[in-house]
């Protein structure tokens, strides 16, 4: 800016910097914190039990907790337990997730599918399905079918909500492009429809395989020998909590691996978002 | 291969779109349908192009389409609708996919379409990797590869930014000199309907009319010329005289809702 000056010195204008004042309400990724954060947690643990502030029979410390699980694995113990859960999950997730597929998939593209199902799914779905199994062990006997069948139920439903959902947010600009393009129904299912609602599916893939998670162990509790969650239940009663800490670590990693296996797959086959 | 549109009345429920359309397009002519927000031009286009029934009224193919013609009847998208898991060499050989074609054959198609359009380069792109002028570039690759008869663009440049719009406009002129594909251009744009169109329809406001068909008295390839460009101002005041009364009219209908 130019200076004009009329009668002689000119007293120096106020000069103040300008504060910045954007910033903030941006996470950034600290994968070192979340290190930090759980060994001090440990840490404190550990500590507060050698003073003796908790009462390890209530609350074992880490270091019994990583004995114990030493001694499971070692012993081959937990395997018939982690085996047999596996089993049911696996099982009960993967005809729980192909029904629903085939059920979203059919309300999402069929308006009389829609019109029936969305009523029986809304009405379903905040059952808690642990409640059913004492039904299911009614109609299927005592063996592994209720077992299977509760965790069915319970991936069913997210997976029915997540593929109509994601059929039905299929971008109908890029279904009138096929169609304009002569492209037969089914090429439009597995080219346009298939493709789009992925993303939404494989969401409700996350949800889906937590609650299968939830349900094997809430009904090995009811009714199993062998499992993780009868293997908890035990090691409840017998007061030994160390075990059964040993157990919940088992849960938690269980729950991690099928997670980082899903981001697996999510970043193979959604590379293109 | 010429098209006649016949449209006595289109309706939404009781909303009346269109009514009264009777328009013949012929082969290797570019007619631009102009009008005010919400006159319809959009819905008379997918009429034309089969994917939306009109209430009362029918669109005819008159003659033959081109020999190795694969979708006589062709969009392209203003939103380009193309397909983001697809590389751009995938979006473009989706309409092939379901002909008894041989793979040779599909893979030349697609060559040829990609080498018009100036896409080689990117065959292996995600569309998200390309600018909304090279997305709107695959959408014409994936148009010019089935042979159409009939473009059928529905305001092919109005998701574009000025400067990628003239250079895409360009090469819609440089292709069509080239090619003479005919087309039914839908656009809000009266600049782009004096370059390109060799007629202009212009719909009144809602329900669209064909207030006025305009010819544009000459070629192509003489309009960027300095010499055109009074007539083509004069062309211009004209159009908007016809269209600024309906658009005035059209947004008071908007706001009053």
């Amino acid at each position: 800016m130019a200076e004009i000056s009329t009668s002689g010195a000119r007293a120096p204008a106020l000069r103040r910097e300008v504060v910045f004042r954007g910033g903030g309400f941006a996470p950034e990724a600290r994968p070192l914190y979340s290190w930090v954060a759980f060994i001090a947690l440990l840490a404190v643990w550990q500590a507060a039990i050698s003073v003796g502030w908790l009462n390890p029979l209530f609350l074992p410390s880490p270091a019994s907790i990583l004995t114990a699980l030493w001694r499971l694995f070692a012993s081959g113990e937990i395997w018939q337990h982690l085996s047999a859960s596996l089993m049911r999950i696996g099982l009960g997730w993967l005809i729980g997730t192909a029904l629903g597929l085939l059920l979203g998939l059919a309300m999402g593209l069929l308006s009389a599918f829609r019109a029936v199902g969305l009523p029986f799914v809304s009405a379903l779905y905040p059952i808690p399905k642990i409640a059913l199994l004492p039904l299911l062990i009614l109609w299927l006997g005592i063996g592994e079918s209720p077992k299977v069948a509760t965790i069915a139920a319970g991936v069913l439903f997210p997976t029915v909500i997540a593929t109509f959902s994601g059929v039905d947010a299929v971008p109908r600009n890029l279904i009138r492009m096929a169609q304009s393009f002569n492209l037969p129904t089914a090429g439009i299912i597995t080219k346009i429809v298939l493709p789009a609602a992925l993303p939404g599916i494989l969401a409700g893939f996350r949800i889906s395989i937590a609650t299968a998670l939830l349900l094997v162990v809430a009904a090995e509790m009811i009714g199993a020998q062998f499992g993780v969650g009868a293997f908890l239940l035990t090691a409840g009663n017998l007061m030994q909590t160390d075990d059964l800490m040993a157990g919940v670590v088992i849960l938690s990693v269980l729950g991690l691996g099928l997670g980082a296996i899903l981001t697996l797959v999510e970043r193979t086959f959604l590379r293109w978002r | 291969m010429d098209l006649i549109v016949e449209v006595k009345r289109h309706a939404y429920d009781d909303l009346a779109v269109l009514e009264d359309i009777a328009l013949h397009l012929r082969a290797g002519e570019i007619v631009s349908v102009i009008g005010p927000s919400g006159c319809g031009k959009s819905t008379l286009l997918g009429i034309v192009g089969g994917i939306l029934k009109a209430t009362d009224g029918r669109v005819f193919m008159e003659g033959e389409p081109p020999a190795d013609c694969l979708n006589p009847l062709t969009y392209i998208f203003q939103d380009f609708a193309l397909l983001p898991w697809r590389t751009v060499e995938q979006n473009v050989a989706l309409p092939l996919e379901h002909h008894d074609l041989s793979a040779a054959e599909r893979r030349r198609r697609v060559a040829d379409a990609l080498q018009r359009t100036n896409l080689a380069e990117f065959a292996a792109a995600l569309p998200k990797q390309l600018s909304g002028g090279m997305r709107q570039r695959v959408g014409i690759a994936r148009a010019l590869v089935v042979r159409p008869a009939v473009l059928l663009m529905d305001e092919p440049l109005s998701a574009l930014d000025a400067q990628t719009r003239d250079l895409l406009m360009e090469d819609f002129l440089r292709l069509w000199l080239r090619e003479r594909i005919a087309a039914l251009y839908v656009t809000h744009n009266l600049a782009e309907a004096l370059k390109l169109a060799d007629r202009i329809v212009v719909l009144s406001r809602r329900p669209g009319r064909v207030k006025e068909i305009m010819t544009v008295p000459m070629p192509q390839r003489e309009r960027a010329g300095k010499a055109a460009q009074a007539e083509l101002a004069e062309l211009g005041d004209r159009l908007w005289s016809l269209l600024r009364d309906e658009a005035e009219r059209a947004d008071r209908e908007v706001i009053d809702g």
